[in-house]
């Protein structure tokens, strides 16, 4: 049994470490979305991935880090924080655009080649 | 009372999580001593009821949580498919969701339940509806939206959650 702690203990960094990095790409991906999709309602998506895989992620490497301490304990407060905030925040600027008028594009998009994008300010 | 009481022992358990400090006695007393007066300004304000002490059915939203990370995990995989598409197709749609839980904490939690799923995000709420905008159209199911809003009347404690 303990033998069988020893080896979660060795492997705890590592397994820390995917997590980081994964959160790590998800964000990335998340902020590649931001600039690819064509138009404000569907840039909050993306955004939405790195608010809530991507965050969580990272957050749960730095747990798997820090062991069983205090600061594990706050980090997920941090996360539970960010949770429950993070869909408040998009739903306030979502209801701006929809309150001031932002018509979404509708129907089927397709998304342009990078260089033959035309000057699309939305 | 049972409100004043259970506010009170949640921030005392914050203030400790986020000190850290357990063996100063000047210490601990003052983290007691800012709970007790924080708790009496939020009876003073009227504002104690089960909207901001809502620690007695935290034990629903424990149910709940785990199902929903499953859900925001899954749609997580759609939209980062979607992103990494070379060529793009997006579906984007304006949908009403007429079914809704009947108290207001059920609609908030449902409103950020859909905003929080990557690829749809409530727009706009009122009484009997949320418009959701959602990125692909496979995301705007009926079934889908009317399972997440009866989990969320049980979550948030009603006793004949929407069908």
């Amino acid at each position: 049994m303990s033998d069988f702690l020893h080896i979660l203990d060795i492997l705890r960094p590592y397994v820390a470490g995917i997590a980081l990095l994964s959160g790590g790409v998800i964000v990335l991906i998340g902020a590649s979305g931001v600039l690819r999709l064509p138009d404000f309602y569907t840039r909050l998506h993306a955004a939405g991935v790195t608010d809530t895989l991507g965050t969580l992620l990272v957050l749960l490497g730095l747990i798997l880090l820090s062991g069983f301490t205090l600061l594990s304990g706050k980090l997920a407060l941090v996360g539970l924080f960010l949770l429950l905030t993070s869909p408040a925040a998009t739903h306030a600027v979502a209801n701006a655009a929809h309150k001031a008028g932002l018509k979404p594009r509708l129907g089927t998009v397709k998304s342009q080649a990078p260089g033959e994008a035309s000057g699309d300010p939305s | 009372m049972g409100y004043a009481l259970s506010l009170t022992v949640a921030m005392a358990v914050l203030w400790l999580m986020l000190s850290g400090h357990y063996d100063s006695t000047l210490l601990l007393s003052l983290g007691a001593g800012s709970a007790i007066f924080a708790s009496a300004l939020a009876w003073r304000l009227h504002i104690l009821d089960g909207e901001t002490s809502p620690y007695h059915k935290l034990w629903r939203f424990f149910m709940y949580w785990p199902w929903l990370l499953w859900e925001v995990i899954k749609a997580n995989i759609i939209v980062i498919r979607t992103i990494l598409q070379p060529d793009m197709v997006l579906t984007p749609r304006m949908v009403r969701v007429k079914t809704m839980p009947k108290t207001d904490m059920g609609r908030a939690l449902f409103a950020n339940s859909i905003t929080l799923t990557p690829g749809t995000v409530s727009v706009d709420l009122d009484a009997d509806e949320v418009i959701v905008h959602a990125v692909l159209k496979e995301l705007t199911g009926k079934e889908g939206f009317a399972d997440m809003a009866a989990r969320c009347a049980r979550a948030s404690g009603e006793k004949d959650p929407v069908k």
